[in-house]
């Protein structure tokens, strides 16, 4: 196996998103998203059968359109990745049935991964054009810092995450307790009547809505959460989201209770304050009590703008270096599989086998299986 | 013609059948349980291959049970097979999984005109059809598959751990009532199937039911 430059193909299926990427060594050569969202429309949040049926029939065709796009064969590849976890029970046994198979076809070694780290995997590629020229928002010198926090915020997870090795020291500092902040995001929408998915809908009508209007909870904030810095509350660095949906619930019966319009663009904006105040606000707190100086941003909600916008200002203020991937990057796909994969092989890491179980709920310390 | 077949509608399982071998099987596996797909088909099919001395390239085409099954189980074996299929260049074909009982059914002793397969759908359903033999011919599907409450099938001696787990209604046939559908057998009746010249297939599951997902209803107004 080529372990200073390999070329990985990396396979995604833990949601909603088939992605079928290809790398060789840290430059992207393709990466193939078939995403079964508009399915999922009509019930205003993803339903795991319905991705699971759509992985299925999706997957020989991403597969098929990756290879020709990075021109290369399975002849070339050093080695298969694949999503073994965190993610849906069935989604993700698509992908690893299909990535086993394929082991087994070609005869190469395959890497059971971690979805969350694969996630930071992709700040370290770089476009393929012969030049070392990063992209913007790939990691300074495509290296992992020292320092190296990430922040994943998504319709599936919402996360902070302390990376020393990303190729087998990752620790969980904080994460939601009960919805992640895209589902929030959905389910909020749906309560507002604005359709799914919920994120960019209410980013978009946010803006012109006065955000401070009506002020909503920040869940896990209170003192008895929080604690001291040296005596850390149970949740310091945790979010919860569901009593804030509650609250947007509560709010507009009683608009309607009253008998007058609900003022919908306020309520967005204050609903997206209070999510966007509440991530930025605890992510920069475990930064700077963790020594991070580094963060990266990403999952799918990296797309949303007031938190990209607040992420930006409050990093800044507390000298903490941002690093955004270009936004196909940070929604689920097959290249971050397929870029962590990467990083295995050139760590001198052993491949997974092909015996292990998808894990719906695999720990972030667990980088490969 | 050298056929790997794959079932996984009930337990995972997949064979090498030959017209050219003796007895028409080179090898086989199953599993006993319903819920470790995932783990075990890989490396069985991996071993099976090995362990016969065949390649991808010795394989003429792959036959994959379509269902019906439970979803996440059936899935997994026609990933496989879609997958093996791509990567080698060989045919696909499907069949569905109850022809595989039916087939074992129609070489065993207790063969009758009509009967019943039925598989373990959860639920408190089985999924069924309904076969008729003639002598010296394979079974031929007459009605289904379909999914249902044990009570309502046709009065028929029943056959397969479906019928096992309702013998209080159905007419169970005690040497099969913890059998299961079979790559070995499906992989026999593919074969049997392609040398008469008829069609098989294509490898789309047969799920029966939709997918849970409700649409949600209009939000109630407070008034
Ligand atoms: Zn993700």
């Amino acid at each position: 196996m080529n372990r200073t430059q390999p070329l990985v193909l990396g396979i995604e299926s833990s949601c909603d998103e088939t992605g079928v990427g290809i790398v060789r060594g840290t430059a992207l050569l393709s990466n193939t998203v078939s995403s079964s969202m508009d399915e999922h429309v009509r019930f205003g949040g993803v339903i795991p059968e319905i991705a699971s049926r759509a992985h299925l029939d999706a997957f020989v065709p991403t597969l098929q359109e990756a290879l020709a796009e990075a021109e290369v064969t399975l002849d070339d590849v050093d080695a298969i990745a694949v999503t073994s976890g965190p993610g849906l029970a069935g989604a993700l046994m698509v992908g690893v049935c299909a990535a086993k198979a394929l082991a087994v076809a070609t005869g190469k070694p395959l890497y059971a991964i971690n979805h969350l780290v694969a996630h930071v995997g992709v700040g370290l590629l770089q476009p393929d054009d012969g030049g070392p020229r990063p992209f913007t928002g790939s990691l300074p010198g495509n290296e992992l810092p020292e320092n190296l926090g990430a922040l994943l915020v998504s319709g599936g997870h919402t996360e902070i995450l302390r990376i020393r090795s990303i190729t087998d020291d990752v620790e969980l500092l904080g994460s939601t307790i009960d919805d992640a902040a895209g589902e929030a995001y959905d389910k909020v929408a749906r309560l507002l009547g604005l359709g799914y998915p919920g994120g960019p809908a209410i980013d978009r009508l946010a803006r012109t809505g006065n955000a401070k209007a009506i002020r909503f909870p920040r869940g896990l904030t209170q003192p008895k959460y929080m604690g001291t810095a040296d005596e850390p509350g149970p949740h310091r660095y945790d979010w919860s989201f569901s009593g804030l949906k509650t609250a947007v619930a509560r709010c507009v019966e009683q608009f309607e209770a009253r008998g007058e319009d609900v003022p919908v663009a306020d309520i967005a904006a204050a609903f997206q304050e209070a999510v966007v105040d509440v991530i930025t606000s605890k992510a920069v707190l475990a930064c700077r009590e963790n020594g991070i100086t580094e963060l990266l941003l990403g999952g799918g909600v990296a797309a949303n703008s007031r938190l990209r916008q607040l992420t930006e200002q409050r990093c800044s203020s507390a000298g903490i270096r941002l690093t955004v991937p270009p936004l196909e990057l940070c929604t689920d796909n097959g290249a971050m599989v397929a870029a962590l994969g990467a990083q295995l092989v050139m760590a001198g890491i052993d491949p997974s086998g092909i015996g292990f179980a998808p894990d719906s709920s695999m720990p972030v310390t667990t980088v490969s299986a | 013609m050298l056929i790997l077949a794959i079932d996984t509608s009930a337990v995972a399982s997949a064979a090498l059948v030959s017209d050219d071998a003796p007895e028409g099987v080179l090898a086989s596996f199953s599993t006993e349980d319903t819920r470790s797909h995932a783990e075990v088909l890989a490396p069985g099919i991996d071993a099976l291959l090995a362990d016969a001395g065949v390649t991808g390239a010795d394989i003429d085409a792959i036959v994959t049970g379509v269902g019906p099954g439970p979803f996440t189980g059936l899935r997994s074996g026609i990933a496989t097979a879609r997958t093996l299929s791509y990567v080698w260049g060989k045919p696909l074909y499907g069949l569905m999984s109850l022809d595989a009982m039916a087939l074992e059914v129609a070489e065993s002793t207790s063969a009758v005109p009509e009967f019943l397969v039925a598989t373990d759908a959860r639920r408190k359903e089985v999924y069924w059809a309904r076969y008729s033999l003639a002598d010296g011919q394979l079974p031929r599907l007459v009605d289904g598959p379909h999914v249902g409450f044990a009570a309502n099938l046709p009065d028929l001696p029943a056959y397969g751990a479906g019928a096992g787990i309702y013998e209080d209604v159905l007419r169970a046939d005690p040497d099969f009532s913890s059998e299961q559908p079979d790559a070995l057998f499906l992989g026999q009746f593919a074969l049997a199937r392609l040398a008469a010249g008829e069609q098989l297939l294509d490898s789309t599951p047969l799920y029966l039911r939709e997918s849970d997902a409700q649409v949600p209803g209009p939000r109630k107004r407070a008034l």
